[in-house]
């Protein structure tokens, strides 16, 4: 029998009906019951959950007590396992990353959990890449493609997956922002790290499949491309995410997923640089930056590759930028334009426009280019 | 008896046979033909004949051939015609981009007659002039109906055709000394091989993505034009059906850079008579003999990818050309600017017959009138299609389509759990050959692709209207029944390995055997 976890984080949600842009701790969470704020989350759920309802499908659902998941399945009809060592009151992201803890120990088939960016920080912080996990959007803040487009989405997403329907799992960004700096305008998005979600193939070809290169051919052809163009002593800022990190492991070098590594002459000069050690590694040398689309919105720049900073943009100017992308990834974008948010309205109008994306070995895309 | 004559829908079972494998119908000894023994006076005067053979041609051992006899074989391939789901069996307005349209079976008499199919092309040339002069006179009608200068039927399939037309490219640039041309420009909507096939041909390729609207970006064409692009290759229509009305633009700003234009016409079903690709300012251009002038769509098999070109080009279009010097036709090897051959002889004779053939039937106004019914039927099975619960059109809304659509299921994805696949295989149980879903990659998701050509009656289109307005309602109702189809079909789910997991594809009885004794054969789950 197939099994499956579910952490629901109770408060998820909460902040954003009443214009608080997110329900992070506990002084923000007492603010938004103040102005009459009611839980969202378990109405999200339930919607996921329908999926499974009444199919007799033979699934074991494993839960926490009380508001963190027992409720909501057996509101529609679901008797799960409970973890009894979890609190069924009044829990807070510790619990989270306790239960997903305990799921990963139980080594369930799927952890679906339903929050926003912060939730999914504390599964990524609990099972990293040791779990297929799945996000019930239901929190303010989701900038991490770790979710699935909505509630209905998450449960038949689910249910494919348990089915044997889905074989393909990808790597999705866990992102947040500073919910403080946001809300004084200010939005400083940092990547966290991945978690493992099955795809949704509404975009993948399964039939016919013939002459059609996989994500895997794409990223080595980009890694290729881009390491064949490494003159001698030009310097390399290799920006984060799994894209840019095949051209790490092409060159056999042990880049950071998540942060900025330098590189010359195809050696490793420096890991997971910050803004202020990349401005002295490139002063007065030719220098190129390496970056990728982060997350489902589309930003290039600005979002968890923050260390690549204006004064240094504004040196390499648009012909040093390297953008690498599969083209399913542009397509995915339905038009929209690639974003940038440098944090200068100046910079990031200069580096608006159509840009050439790197989309394979010698392939390339012309692709707009636009700003926040 | 009949169809239901209230809903146009079939009661329909395909016939299924549990029939092995050719070669695992195998027996020793077992013959077809037993081939008499040579007569005496000819042993004599020839010795066994096989002797005659030069000693590195001869087999060490007999060819591995299946062993079975005359009325196994017969019945054999008479099971597996009833398990295939044919062009001529029913309304094959499913295989959008490929024209799948009526190939009239006079032309099977033509192709059978022992003057084409018993000669050779090594044979002199003398002797060839009939089907030279076919070839000579089909080359003057696509002058004609493209209104470029010269045509070569060389390559044996659209691809290489366009692979033909890019090595045209380079030389041109080659003979200007212009050198430093590396990048060939195509559109996401365009085919496939307008991007692969340049690669192949050694280019770099620049995608213009569509715009919001679905759109060629002329904007972004702009942008990735410079003095390094050798070209663009650009499919108008595209794979949406969608015709790009400012074509002549995208053409002029490549000129500016000193480019040159390829028009894949591949899908010239909806344009014949009535747009060309001179007018629009296009250098070469190619079109699949096959599909828009009869012969069934087959890869490279019987297919034909006509390439044309203006002017100058024509110095480089690859050889023999064929020439009349007003009482011969000759086959011309001598041109030291070809690209050369893009494959052996000159192309499939049969295909270039059938086409001059249909050209004939038609006349000028018929060709036009194809393209008008084309359209017509198109735009008619477009109207009635929106009217189904769950399709989308995406892209360009509103606007009228040519002579197909690239249609979505997503609405009924998203309201039932029932995708194109689901949709696709359930309708083998009302008689319809699946359909085509997209070319790669998928933009528009749960996608298909349907191209009505002209050969199909409105009664045709109201049956698979109906079949498909079924299946809908079927996924609104009953979900799980069209998700467990076919019920009425020969197979229920074909698996489909993707050509990057060589160790699960056997394309041969021999290479099955060992995968299969390594046990890397493993079924789809």
């Amino acid at each position: 029998m197939k099994t499956l976890g579910l952490i629901v984080n109770p408060v998820a949600g909460m902040g954003g009906r009443v214009g608080l842009k997110g329900s992070d701790g506990p002084e923000v969470l007492r603010l938004a019951r103040e102005r009459g704020a009611t839980p969202e989350a378990p109405r999200r759920v339930s919607q996921a959950l329908a999926a499974f309802a009444g199919t007799g499908d033979p699934v074991q659902w494993i839960t926490c007590p009380g508001e963190m998941g027992e409720d909501v399945c057996r509101g529609v009809g679901l008797a799960p396992l409970v973890l009894s060592s979890i609190r069924g009151r009044e829990t807070t992201w510790e619990d989270t990353e306790r239960a997903a803890g305990l799921l990963l120990e139980r080594g369930v088939d799927l952890l679906l959990f339903a929050g926003g960016d912060g939730t999914a920080r504390n599964v990524c912080t609990a099972v990293g890449s040791r779990l297929v996990t799945l996000g019930i959007p239901a929190g303010v803040k989701i900038h991490s493609a770790v979710y699935a487009v909505t509630p209905r989405d998450a449960g038949e997403l689910a249910r494919r997956f348990l089915q044997g329907g889905l074989r393909s799992v990808r790597e999705g960004e866990v992102m947040d922002i500073d919910e403080e700096s946001y809300r004084q305008g200010v939005v400083d998005a940092r990547l966290y790290g991945y978690l493992r979600v099955p795809v949704e193939d509404r975009y993948v070809q399964r039939m016919k499949a013939g002459g059609v290169a996989s994500e895997a051919q794409a990223l080595a052809g980009m890694a290729e491309e881009v390491v064949d163009s490494m003159q001698e002593s030009e310097v390399f800022a290799i920006g984060p995410g799994t894209t840019t990190r095949a051209i790490m492991e092409r060159l056999g070098l042990p880049g950071t997923l998540l942060g900025v590594d330098v590189v010359c002459n195809r050696r490793l000069v420096a890991r997971d640089v910050s803004e202020r050690e990349l401005m002295d590694l490139t002063a007065g040398r030719r220098v190129k930056i390496v970056i990728t689309v982060i997350g489902g919105q589309g930003y290039i720049l600005g979002r968890g590759n923050q260390q690549i900073g204006p004064t240094l943009l504004r040196q390499v100017g648009k012909q040093g930028l390297l953008v690498i992308a599969t083209k399913e990834k542009l397509a995915s974008l339905g038009g929209r334009p690639l974003l940038v948010d440098t944090g200068d309205e100046a910079l990031n109008r200069q580096l608006s426009g159509y840009l050439r994306v790197i989309t394979g070995y010698e392939d390339y895309a012309i692709y707009k280019v636009g700003h926040s | 008896m009949g169809r239901n004559k209230a809903t146009l829908l079939r009661k329909f079972h395909q016939a299924r046979w549990d029939e092995e494998i050719i070669c695992e119908m195998s027996v020793p000894g077992e013959r077809g033909i037993l081939v008499p023994r040579v007569e005496r006076e000819i042993e004599a005067e020839v010795g066994d004949g096989v002797s005659m053979i030069p000693e590195g041609l001869r087999r060490e051992k007999p060819a591995a051939l299946p062993e079975v006899n005359q009325v196994r074989v017969l019945r054999h391939y008479l099971r597996l015609s009833q398990e295939t789901m044919g062009a001529d069996m029913t309304v094959d307005a499913s295989e959008g981009t490929c024209t799948m349209k009526y190939s009239p079976k006079v032309h099977e008499q033509l192709v059978g007659n022992p003057g084409l199919r018993d000669i050779h092309p090594l044979q002199d040339e003398d002797t060839l002039q009939g089907i030279l002069e076919v070839y000579f006179r089909l080359e003057e009608f696509l002058k004609e109906i493209s209104g470029l200068d010269h045509f070569s039927f060389q390559p044996g399939g659209g691809a290489q055709g366009v692979y033909a037309n890019a090595c045209m490219v380079r030389a041109w640039h080659e003979a200007r000394k212009d050198e430093n041309r590396s990048e060939i420009i195509t559109t996401l909507f365009s085919h496939p091989c307008d991007a692969a096939s340049p690669a192949t041909a050694g280019y770099k390729v620049v995608t213009l993505m569509p715009d919001e609207s679905g759109y060629p970006d002329l904007e972004a064409m702009k942008a990735a034009l410079s003095e390094r692009t050798a070209g663009i290759f650009i499919t108008n229509p595209e794979d949406t059906g969608i015709y790009n009305p400012r074509i002549d633009e995208f053409v002029k700003a490549a000129h500016e850079v000193g480019a040159l234009c390829a028009y894949d016409q591949a899908n010239a079903n909806g344009i014949l008579g009535i747009t060309r690709a001179k007018e629009a300012g296009f250098d070469l251009c190619h079109f699949n003999i096959h599909k828009t002038f009869s012969s069934p769509h087959a890869c490279m098999g019987h297919s034909t990818g006509a390439v044309g070109v203006a002017g100058e080009l024509g110095r480089f279009l690859p050889v023999p050309r064929v020439t009349y010097n007003g009482t011969k036709y000759r086959l011309e090897y001598d041109r030291p600017e070809s690209i050369g051959r893009v494959r052996c002889f000159f192309g499939n004779a049969s295909t270039i017959l059938r086409a001059y053939a249909w050209i004939l039937q038609h006349g000028a106004d018929g060709l036009r009138e194809v393209a008008e019914c084309s359209v017509l039927n198109n735009n008619y099975l477009l109207k009635k299609l929106s009217e189904i619960p769950g399709v989308v059109i995406q892209y360009a809304e509103g606007k009228r389509r040519l002579e197909q659509v690239r249609y979505s299921w997503d609405k009924l994805k998203q309201d039932t759990g029932v995708g194109t696949e689901d949709v696709m295989r359930r309708m083998a149980d009302f008689g319809l050959q699946h359909y085509w879903m997209s070319h790669p990659p998928w933009i528009v998701p749960e996608p298909f692709t349907l191209e009505p050509c002209e050969s199909y009656s409105k009664d045709d289109l109201d049956e698979y209207v109906a079949v498909l307005r079924q299946i809908s309602r079927e996924a609104y109702q009953d979900p799980q029944l069209v998700k467990n189809a076919p019920h009425n079909s020969v197979v229920h789910r074909v698996p489909s390995p993707g050509i990057d997991e060589p160790e699960r594809i056997a394309v041969t009885w021999r290479q099955y055997q060992r995968k299969k004794r390594a046990d890397s054969v493993k079924p789809q789950s």
